[in-house]
């Protein structure tokens, strides 16, 4: 198996040319993977699955209720960003992350951006996701938005759009260090070759970018992950954060409030927690202010952080910013808060909630991809050009009677990447979610998960939808040559991975 | 650590354990069985399910008590809480829940285990259950030297080990009374060939055959039960158990400084099997003897649940209020 034959079809390739010739970036890779013998990338393939069912790294399934678990398809051929992509994605992500966090501060106190009628004050007010209980927050040290992992595509052209901004808890990164580790070991040389830059290091990255929110005098805090338990899909990665960082994993029930503290039921007794990264979704955190029903927050949770005496990673009220319709407005949201021009754009968003743009949705369904305003994952989502009559009339009655929960965007032909299916090497459309943490600094992983579409022609990369992952080499430098004392170093280094 | 964690490392070792030891329980039958004149070999199974506790789960669901149904109900019925199917399920539930606590050499060491009985729990018939059962042995210790050696040997290591010793210790009395309901000593019976033979079977089965012989070289009834109630040294022999059980505890205790009830509890078994000679265990009856260990072990669990795993609202305030990152 290799890349004789291979075809970019008409898309924009992440590691071939259009004339079937290796980027310039992915030259080694390429030429690594044909000069494999008859086989041997197969054998790869399977020994890099086997160890990822060996290490137990599944998700289940939602709706299964035998609870099954399933391995997240992974594809050894890794994705190439070069070391000149990075820099302007690096400094786009960052320029977002700053412009969004205070969007969501100025959001739940000033409201300046609304007064100066920038963005149309019903339109955020109204979404599903703006928390009036957030009303009047302050988090520490200004940040909302710890913990990102932002949805980019690239179109035809190769350039990079933002899809979504997953402001509120973006799962994925332990596939992203779990990917490296396995990828190191199946591609040991072409990896050293490369220098692709290390991700290995992420744990140490969150734990300070936890430190920093501590509450004001506490300089070794009590950091906990808080996960709805092990039924949840991503329970694998909450485990996997906390191991990283070496803190304890907790559960709502493991948690108690005394005197406005967010006590831990340890075996020594209640010890005080002074910084949690939540992996709960605001509607459960907190039963006495969220959804009453939820069994698996912390009843008085909320109280403790008004106070101030524990922070909370991602703060509540961040999915604001995640509303489709808000997101339309983030170029306008960049300019005023930082008076810059975005480095990454955003796809050209149809907000169903303005007449014009409603008309102009249900007049080309069959060319667009509609979403709802509140979901992600794949779920609640109109493919045009893929899609039945009925699916179509479907949405258009949605969008009629509900059109402030509902955008359309034009489908992109999303850049393709040789993946393995079978025993050949074929074009599968990808996206990529670099993840990034707002402590003392902006810090941009860099990697991260890049998502394909296995099913051939597909649009839709996520897991629940058939979505398998790879891993991402950003490149330091350019590629250079195979410089003999750089290279034993970085195979010796991977050994140890 | 968490109360939630502590319990759950502490059951995850137990649950292995305990997986371990029914696939010992079935070995030593089914050594036992190929020693024994045919009449006998049909009560032969019985007694098994009857030591394992779970007499009336197997009657529910089961006619005889023959070879292919009492097998089947110790190693795949799903619906026996204490097959090696459901113990080993339990062990990798808990894992998961501990899974940042354990190394990964642990997990995937417990996730394979898991695998491996998934996989032949599939089948309809087991094509060679003594290789299974040693394959479930072998998965047990290498998890034993895992533990010792990839883990720091800190509070949650000291639960995992005390969860693996009072299990230990419930399931070596349990071995010793297979035997006796197999064949309740008589005048002559007693270390008659037939014997001999059989005691040579449980100590097989508990790996201590060896071991029993450097001291009594032959297999004899009163020597087996003082072998495997009181000796000190060796691993699977109850008063060995709850001697490191104990020491365990008392680490535990020492580095948490709180107030539990399992100390004394645990110190009044100690006392009790160092006071015990095998005259005493054999005037008072095994099966009776054995049924006071059990109940002791059963206060000693309790009081482990109670002082460390069910952490009461009530008592946020007699705890003192502790910044350190257990």
């Amino acid at each position: 198996m290799d890349f004789h034959g291979y075809t970019t079809g008409n898309f924009y390739d992440e590691l071939i040319n259009t004339d079937g010739e290796p980027r310039p970036d992915a030259q080694q890779l390429v030429e690594h993977i044909n000069a494999l013998p008859q086989h041997e990338l197969r054998n790869r393939q399977k020994a890099a699955e086997r160890a990822l069912h060996q290490q137990g790294i599944t998700f289940s399934v939602y709706g299964d209720k035998k609870g099954t678990e399933k391995i997240f398809p992974f594809d050894v051929l890794p994705r190439i960003i070069t070391s000149n992509e990075w820099t302007s994605l690096e400094l786009g992500m960052k320029q977002r992350i700053k412009a969004l966090n205070l969007f969501i501060d100025d959001i739940y106190n000033d409201q300046k951006i609304l007064k100066d009628g920038i963005i149309p004050k019903d339109l955020v007010l109204s979404s599903e996701c703006y928390s009036p209980e957030c009303q009047g927050l302050k988090p520490p040290k200004g940040i909302w938005i710890h913990i990102t992992g932002t949805d980019l595509v690239r179109d035809n052209s190769g350039e990079f759009y933002v899809l979504e901004d997953n402001l509120r808890c973006p799962s994925g990164i332990s596939y992203v260090l779990q990917n490296r580790s396995i990828l190191k070991r199946t591609l040991p040389k072409a990896f050293a070759a490369m220098h692709a830059r290390p991700v290995s290091d992420y744990g140490d990255h969150l734990y300070e970018t936890l430190r920093h929110i501590a509450p004001a005098g506490i300089d070794t805090p009590n950091i906990i992950v808080l996960t709805p338990g092990i039924y949840n899909s991503a329970y694998y990665e909450h485990s996997f954060l906390a191991q990283q960082m070496g803190v304890p994993l907790a559960q709502g029930s493991d948690l108690t409030i005394i005197d406005d503290h967010v006590m831990l039921r340890t075996t020594r007794g209640f010890e005080q927690v002074d910084v949690i990264y939540r992996r709960i979704d605001d509607d459960y955190l907190d039963p006495q202010v969220f959804n009453k029903d939820s069994l698996l927050g912390v009843p008085g949770i909320m109280e403790c952080y008004r106070k101030g005496n524990v922070a909370l990673a991602n703060a509540p009220g961040t999915g604001i910013a995640d509303d489709k319709a808000v997101y339309a407005y983030v170029p306008q949201i960049i300019q005023y808060y930082l008076g810059e021009e975005p480095i990454i754009n955003n796809v050209p968003t149809y907000i169903c909630d303005d007449a014009k743009a409603r008309d102009y949705v249900l007049a080309n369904l069959d060319k667009l991809v509609v979403k709802a305003v509140n979901l992600s994952g794949g779920y609640g989502m109109l493919i045009g050009p893929v899609s039945t009559p009925a699916e179509r009339a479907e949405f258009a009655a949605k969008i009629k009677a509900n059109p402030r929960d509902y955008i359309a965007q034009p489908t992109l032909a999303l850049s393709r990447t040789p993946t393995i299916i079978d025993d050949v090497i074929e074009g599968r459309h990808v996206d990529f979610r670099p993840y990034i943490l707002y402590g003392e600094s902006i810090f941009v992983l860099p990697g991260g998960l890049t998502r394909v579409a296995l099913t051939k022609d597909s649009l839709v990369v996520n897991s629940s939808q058939g979505g398998g992952s790879k891993d991402t080499w950003v490149l330091g430098e350019a590629a250079d040559t195979l410089n003999e004392t750089h290279s034993s170093q970085a195979t010796r280094g991977s050994g140890h991975a | 650590m968490l109360s939630r964690t502590a319990n759950s490392i502490y059951w995850m070792s137990r649950y292995l354990e305990r997986a371990d030891n029914v696939a010992r329980f079935i070995d030593v039958n089914t050594r036992l069985i190929l020693d024994m004149g045919r009449a006998r070999q049909d009560a032969q199974w019985e007694p098994l399910v009857l030591a394992t506790g779970d007499e009336e789960e197997f009657k529910s669901r089961y006619t005889t008590f023959d070879e292919h149904s009492t097998v089947k109900f110790l190693t795949f019925d799903k619906e026996n809480p204490n097959s090696i199917l459901s113990c080993v399920q339990h062990v990798r539930e808990n894992a998961r829940t501990v899974r940042e606590i354990i190394s990964s050499e642990m997990w995937e060491n417990i996730n394979a285990l898991y695998h491996l009985v998934r996989k032949h729990s599939r089948k309809r018939e087991i094509d060679d259950l003594q290789k299974f059962l040693k394959q479930v042995h072998q998965a047990t210790h290498l998890f034993a030297g895992l533990i010792e050696n990839t883990m720091s040997h800190t509070e949650s290591w000291h639960f995992a080990r005390m969860g693996r010793l009072i299990e230990r210790a419930d399931k070596t009395a349990r071995m010793l009374d297979v035997k006796y309901f197999l064949l309740l000593p008589t005048g002559e019976t007693v270390d008659s060939l037939q014997d001999t033979v059989e005691w040579g079977a449980v100590l097989k089965s508990v790996s201590g055959f060896e071991m029993y012989r450097k001291q009594f070289h032959r297999a004899q009834y009163k020597n087996v039960t003082q072998f495997l109630i009181l000796d000190e040294d060796f691993p699977r022999a109850i008063n060995y158990c709850i001697n490191m059980a104990a020491r365990s505890l008392m680490i535990i205790v020492k580095s948490l400084e709180i107030e539990n009830t399992a100390s004394q509890a645990m110190s009044q078994f100690q006392k009790f099997l160092a006071g015990a000679t095998i005259e005493d265990i054999l005037a008072i009856g095994l099966h009776e003897f054995i049924d006071e260990i059990q109940l002791k072990l059963n206060t000693v669990d309790q009081c482990i649940y109670q002082s460390f795993f069910a952490l009461k609202e009530s008592e946020a305030t007699a705890h003192k209020v502790d910044k350190q990152v257990s």
